[in-house]
């Protein structure tokens, strides 16, 4: 079976941040992907938008009849002012590291060496967006405010300069923009436990008829590794594979048994059973294998 | 091959009930914080963690269950970050904020906020030596938007009104000192982000705002109201500009650190020090808040020079005395 046909092509894989717990235990975080967090900033610039226009509209229409105001107007400026600067730093810093849009798209922030995220850390990081947003948006916007008469190679040379700095999570295997590198945060997908029921090693308190119908032999499970084992337990565990593509089962079924030699051939309406079977039966051994300190990586290993 | 029991399955059933007990704490730590756990939870929840964690190692060693795996992964990481990310109660971080972050990290920057403030004071210096030589030089200096009708052009008379001007109603007042504040703290924020760009245009900042006090000192001195106004400055100035000189120390530590790595990567020196500097540029916005309620409210309301001048002694005191009372480590006697 090719890789393509089964693994969920277009995703390439996750880069990932490693952090060793105190216990010594590593873990493997997940790197966010760049567009999942230019997903996030829009939803919070959008939101940081809509709740600016709302605080004016709602001072506005509190205001019209009224003739002193202007307390109420020092306390909106005060109010765009927090809400601009303090948005990000206010959601990061609290429980989850995570603004509304992060929550969304399931990234949130985290140390870069996994200890505790401090205040000073989140508000380096926002505060950092200056340079990285504000300075870049008003050199498209509004380049002659900051240089009318500078000499041309100048110009360019402070454009250069303001793609570096604002591309600077392409730039690095770890996506980690100026503020992230100052403040020494990462952001990482949100992890999200899920546990299924086990595919194929659910024990079998009564065999029943039809898996004793399926016994492989060694030579037969030796054929295949812990990569395809895997692969075979996303087939199995895909849900749509039981309704739209029984196909793709019947086909991989099909590979299988001419690859180990299964006798005979496997009817369409077997194929799960027969997956399901030779998947516990693999596990079984592969397992029992790696206990002996023999771990078979894929198919092309040698033994 | 006879009925198949699977190590890695026997492994899951016996465990997966602490699992699952792990993930409900988890995630109420997460929602409403740690206070929302009875005190037993609070002895389960490390418990629990280090099992998930000893889980975890198992796995990896023994089963092939992707599923499992990826679970335990997962189950971890989101424990870890609920167990070693926990953050104190807000009181206690205030506390701690001004009794002992803020004024060390004032300490350590002594050597950034001297240069930062050198460079203002040379600013200010070129500012007032270039403008009292010749007068014109101040247009130079100080935009039309900014000097807002303050010039070599004006009267006396009308030069020394703008240092008592009087409000008559004093509820213009609030809006005033909130626009002061917030427009100071974005310039401070600025400065300091502006440290990454290797600290050049912090200096830039810092000549220009020089410039720009030098110029406006040589118009009142020109005219003999120069003690008027600096007593009309020095009451908020001294804490905003202490904060604008905190900024800068602030962006000048990044760019020192990106410039000069020392013993560490630029990456680790960089997240090390970025902290530190985040530390005074919190401290500064505070600052900042207190100068725009100077500015707006005291400056307008108090005419005293005496009262002036002594709310810019006690200011200045403060500054000095503050970051070497608090937050000092205490003598070690071994």
């Amino acid at each position: 079976m090719s890789r393509a046909a089964v693994l969920d092509a277009g995703h390439p894989p996750p880069r990932l941040h490693e952090v060793t717990t105190p216990e010594g235990v590593t873990l493997h975080f997940s790197i966010a992907r760049a567009g999942d967090r230019l997903g996030a900033f829009m939803i919070d610039a959008v939101l940081i938008i809509v709740a600016t226009l709302l605080l004016v509209v709602l001072a506005w229409s509190a205001t019209s009849g009224l003739g002193d105001n202007s307390w109420l107007w020092a306390f909106v400026v005060l109010g765009i002012f927090l809400l601009q600067s303090f948005y990000f730093i206010w959601f990061e810093s609290r429980g989850r590291g995570m603004t509304p849009g992060k929550k969304r798209l399931g990234i949130r922030i985290m140390d870069v060496e996994g200890g505790t995220l401090s205040a000073a850390a989140v508000v380096v990081r926002n505060v950092m967006r200056i340079v990285e947003i504000h300075v870049p948006l008003m050199v498209l916007l509004a380049p002659q405010q900051f240089w009318s008469d500078a000499p041309q190679w100048a110009q360019l040379i402070a454009c250069a300069w303001v793609v570096i700095i604002a591309g600077m999570p392409l730039f690095n295997r770890k996506r980690m923009r100026v503020g992230d590198i100052v403040a020494g945060t990462i952001v990482v997908v949100a992890p999200v436990p899920q546990l299924d029921r086990d595919v194929g090693g659910e024990a079998p308190k009564q065999p029943r008829a039809q898996d004793s119908a399926y016994t492989f032999s060694r030579e037969q499970l030796d054929v295949y590794g812990a990569y395809e084992l895997q692969v075979l337990e996303d087939l199995l565990r895909d849900k749509r594979a039981q309704h739209s593509s029984r196909d793709a089962l019947a086909a991989v079924a099909d590979k299988i048994a001419r690859k180990i030699g299964w006798p005979g051939r496997i009817r369409h309406w077997d194929a799960r059973p027969f997956l399901t079977a030779f998947y516990a039966a693999l596990r079984a051994r592969l397992e029992q294998r790696m206990l002996f300190g023999k771990r078979k990586e894929d198919k092309f290993s040698d033994d | 091959m006879p009925a198949i029991r699977l190590k890695s399955y026997e492994f899951r059933r016996e465990r997966e009930k602490a699992w699952r007990r792990l993930e409900v704490l988890v995630q109420r730590v997460e929602k409403s914080g740690l206070r929302s756990l009875r005190e037993s939870e609070l002895y389960e929840l490390p418990q629990l963690y280090r099992q998930a964690l000893s889980s975890l190692s198992v796995a990896r060693s023994i089963s092939l269950d992707k599923n499992v795996l990826t679970y335990l992964e997962a189950l971890s990481q989101r424990a870890y970050l609920a167990v070693y990310g926990v953050r104190r109660h807000l009181r206690e971080v205030l506390l701690e904020f001004f009794t002992d972050a803020f004024p060390t990290a004032l300490r350590r920057h002594g050597r950034h906020l001297l240069v930062a403030g050198l460079v203002l004071l040379l600013g200010t210096m070129a500012g007032y030596l270039l403008t009292m030589a010749d007068t014109d030089r101040f247009y130079a200096f100080v935009s039309g938007d900014y000097a807002s009708g303050r010039n070599p052009m004006s009267s006396t008379e009308s030069l020394r009104d703008a240092l008592y001007s009087d409000h008559d109603e004093t509820s213009g007042l609030a809006a005033f000192a909130s626009h002061l504040f917030t427009h100071n703290a974005r310039v401070g924020m600025l400065c300091f982000a502006l440290g990454f760009l290797l600290g050049i245009p912090v200096f830039l900042l810092l000549l220009i705002n020089g410039l720009l006090l030098g110029a406006f000192t040589a118009l009142y001195a020109g005219r003999g109201l120069g003690s008027e106004f600096l007593a009309w400055v020095a009451p908020h100035g001294v804490t905003e500009i202490l904060a604008i000189l905190l900024c800068s120390a602030a962006g000048l530590a990044i760019a020192q650190s990106l410039i000069f790595p020392g013993r560490l990567t630029r990456m680790q020196n960089l997240a090390r020090r970025g902290r530190e500097a985040g530390v005074l540029v919190l401290g500064a916005v505070l600052m900042f808040l207190a100068a725009g309620l100077i500015e707006g409210f005291f400056r307008q309301l108090v005419h005293s020079q005496a009262v002036r001048w002594s709310l810019a002694a006690a200011s200045l005191a403060f500054w000095i005395w503050y970051p070497f009372a608090c937050g000092r480590p205490r003598e070690r006697t071994s």
